[in-house]
């Protein structure tokens, strides 16, 4: 034996005996192995799937099967290259964005699209084709990517980019892992002119007038989102803030580089009756204040403003061990408030408890196949799950079907198959492709065997 | 600093290898794969150390190539002050229970190979008047201990030649820093269950090159650890002979 041969039979296949995993929303949970190595390419081989940081809220980064093995991509964690003429970084897929952040902030620059959390790695980011505050200016995470290193199912690594197997690209943006296991990643970072944030602040009595400001916010300011107290009943539903936001300029900004906030942890998994609705409706109206108070102008450090949340990490642990989901859709622009307005009136007649409501104004498709975003508006809607989501999320989805709209797949855990189908013209070019690369159906996931029909 | 640095690509040597990026030190790394080698050269340098760092082939498995490792670094990195050593074999006792062979390549590697390359290294710093040998070796070798029997036999013994070499040199200018890293989660414990008081890696490292700047000779980490030791060295025999740790 060799001691190569040796050292492979110490740790067969670095994988892990099976353990629980979950996504944000810690529902639903399963069993599965983790393999994880530095060198990613050791660990590809056993992995029906690839799992980042575990940040997508319901089952896209759970096996299809009880006790499969994933393939953890944390340890894969390097950067490779960045050009400073172009601005072009390539890193490894495990590479977490807060690194990317903690290293260029202070080089001047920032990546172009960032999620509402900096605990994603780069692979995440594709696979979900994330957006941000940002999409009606900068669209999704995709449009600034420029190649990923993919080894499909037949064990073949192929650099695909815009230029070069396109429709393989296409199918791996916002394509939930599900064409490979991705392994590198190149992107066009973003010069930016100081380190900080100029943040203004404006509150709405309604959804209407807060859509409507949001809607214009949209022509002059590149980072735009509105919350909305979808919980506390009329007349206080709807109330709303608007969060505008640009790179400060250098002579508005001081001239020190913003400290990174510090972070408080939560020391264990909150009692399922912890979060009471009582006290989320208190928890909204001081948020309404809150934004009332901060109205106007101001300088933020750009993690405060991109990642509120990620001030608490764990903070999903509040929802107790029954877990929570998000819900997201997004409802086209072209039609009117009509649907959006059946959406907020389902909302009210079914008391829903919608803890946290995030609203978004999308702007242009990107060019991933499956990718979420689209012009028009997106709710994010986090509620604490119980025996009435399923009904819920049924009752939303028949909302979004006949409004034309759809749903984020790094977010659901619970649509139907049928709803899926019929909110997504797209999903037979996906199968299409991926049929192409993987025809086994190799790559799968709890997500696909739910929404695509795959055998578990 | 001008740091040769041996397991730089993995585990608890790549975050300490970033941390001493980050705060500007020059770095040589050597290591098993050129591939890798090359990957965390490429890391180091955007994580801010000074470019380009270079690398060279070195295996602990492979004393023969120790010289010639350690001579292209010096080579490459005028005048390199500073050797840390981070690279080693772990399996679990019932691994290497169950496999002579393994149990002989892990006690070569993590003890004989471990200290001819820290010779090789030793020679080399006293030569340019002296500077820092930084080695991790393991709480493991604190104490006989049912789950390490094996593992904590080599790091027993490395720690103690560690002790005799400040001994012996510190006045020649050889400063020794001995790492004892209790459990981190790296890729070397993937399938362990973590006990409490569990570390990350780029906790440890910060806390060893602390250690190194402040030229501390024996450091635990996570810190915790030392206090932990210091009980479960005067645990009576009968005491161990129960407990499974």
């Amino acid at each position: 034996m060799t001691t190569e041969e040796l050292r492979q039979a110490t740790s067969p296949q670095w994988c892990s005996p099976p353990v629980l995993v979950a996504g944000w929303g810690r529902f639903p949970v399963c069993e599965a192995r983790l393999c994880a190595n530095e060198d990613l390419g050791l660990v590809t081989p056993h992995g029906s799937l690839s799992r980042g940081l575990g940040r997508s809220y319901g089952d896209a980064a759970l096996p299809a099967k009880r006790g499969d093995a994933l393939t953890s991509t944390v340890l894969a964690d390097r950067l490779l290259s960045f050009d400073p003429e172009t601005g072009i970084l390539r890193a490894e897929a495990g590479c977490p964005l807060w690194r990317i952040i903690e290293l260029f902030l202070p080089r001047g620059w920032f990546p172009p699209v960032t999620p509402g959390t900096k605990f994603v790695t780069l692979g995440g980011m594709v696979a979900a084709d994330v957006h941000g505050k940002m999409h009606h200016s900068q669209g999704t995470f995709g449009q600034h990517v420029t190649s990923v290193l993919l080894e499909v199912a037949d064990g073949r690594r192929i650099e695909c980019s815009p230029e070069h197997e396109t429709e393989l690209f296409d199918a791996t943006l916002g394509g939930m892992g599900l064409t490979g296991h991705i392994l590198e990643v190149a992107f066009r970072m973003q010069r930016i002119p100081s380190p900080w944030i100029l943040e203004e602040v404006e509150t709405f009595p309604n959804v209407p007038a807060l859509l409507s400001a949001l809607h214009q916010a949209g022509q002059h300011w590149p980072f735009t989102v509105a919350w909305a107290d979808l919980l506390n009943p009329p007349p206080l539903f709807g109330r709303g803030a608007l969060m505008k936001g640009r790179w400060a300029l250098p002579h508005e900004a001081p001239s020190r580089l913003p400290q990174p906030p510090k972070s408080m942890k939560l020391p264990a998994v909150f009692p399922n009756w912890f979060l009471q609705p009582w006290m989320i409706r208190w928890f909204n109206r001081v948020y309404f204040y809150r934004a009332q108070r901060v109205r106007g102008r101001r300088v933020v450090d750009p993690e405060s403003f991109f990642y509120p949340l990620d001030a608490v990490l764990d903070w999903n642990r509040v929802y107790g061990p029954r877990g929570f989901t998000q819900y997201q859709c997004v409802l086209p622009a072209e039609q009117g408030l009509e649907a959006h307005q059946r959406l907020l009136d389902r909302l009210l007649e079914l008391q829903a408890p919608v803890f946290l409501a995030v609203i978004k104004d999308c702007g242009q498709e990107g060019r991933g196949i499956l990718s979420f975003p689209r012009p028009g508006i997106s709710y994010a809607l986090d509620m604490p799950l119980s025996n009435r989501t399923q009904q819920i999320v049924d009752d939303l989805n028949d909302i979004v079907v006949k409004g034309g709209g759809r749903i984020y797949l790094a977010k659901d855990a619970l649509t139907r198959p049928e709803h899926f189908r019929s909110m997504e013209p797209r999903l037979e070019r996906f199968l299409t492709v991926r049929r192409k690369w993987d025809p086994t159906l190799r790559f799968r996931s709890a997500l696909s065997a739910r929404l695509f029909g795959d055998d578990p | 600093m001008k740091v040769i640095f041996l397991g730089a690509t993995r585990g608890m040597g790549r975050a300490l290898a970033r941390e001493l990026a980050r705060r500007g030190h020059s770095l040589f790394l050597l290591g098993r794969s050129e591939r890798e080698l090359e990957k965390s050269a490429r890391d180091l340098e955007l994580h801010g150390a000074p470019a380009p760092v270079g690398y060279a082939r070195c295996d602990l498995g492979q004393p023969e190539l120790f010289e010639g490792a350690l001579a292209a670094a010096e080579a490459a990195l005028a005048r390199a002050d500073t050797v840390v050593v981070t690279a080693g074999l772990f399996a679990t006792q019932e691994e290497l229970e169950a496999n002579a062979e393994l149990a002989a390549e892990l006690l070569q590697v993590n003890f004989t190979n471990t200290i001819l390359f820290c010779e090789a290294a030793r020679r080399r710093l006293l030569a340019r008047g002296g500077g820092t040998l930084c080695v991790f070796s393991s709480v493991a070798g604190e104490r006989g201990r049912k789950p390490v029997v094996l593992y904590g036999a080599a790091k027993g013994g490395l720690t103690r030649y560690l002790e005799g070499l400040d001994h012996r040199y510190y006045a020649q200018g050889l400063r020794v820093v001995t790492v004892k890293p209790g459990f981190v989660r790296t890729s070397m414990t993937i399938g362990l269950k973590p006990p409490p008081f569990a570390g990350e890696p780029d906790r440890v490292a910060k806390t060893v090159v602390n250690a190194i700047e402040r030229g501390r000779t024996v450091v635990y980490a996570p810190p915790i650890w030392a206090c932990i030791m210091a009980v479960v060295r005067r645990l009576p025999r009968f005491v161990m002979r129960k407990v499974n740790f």
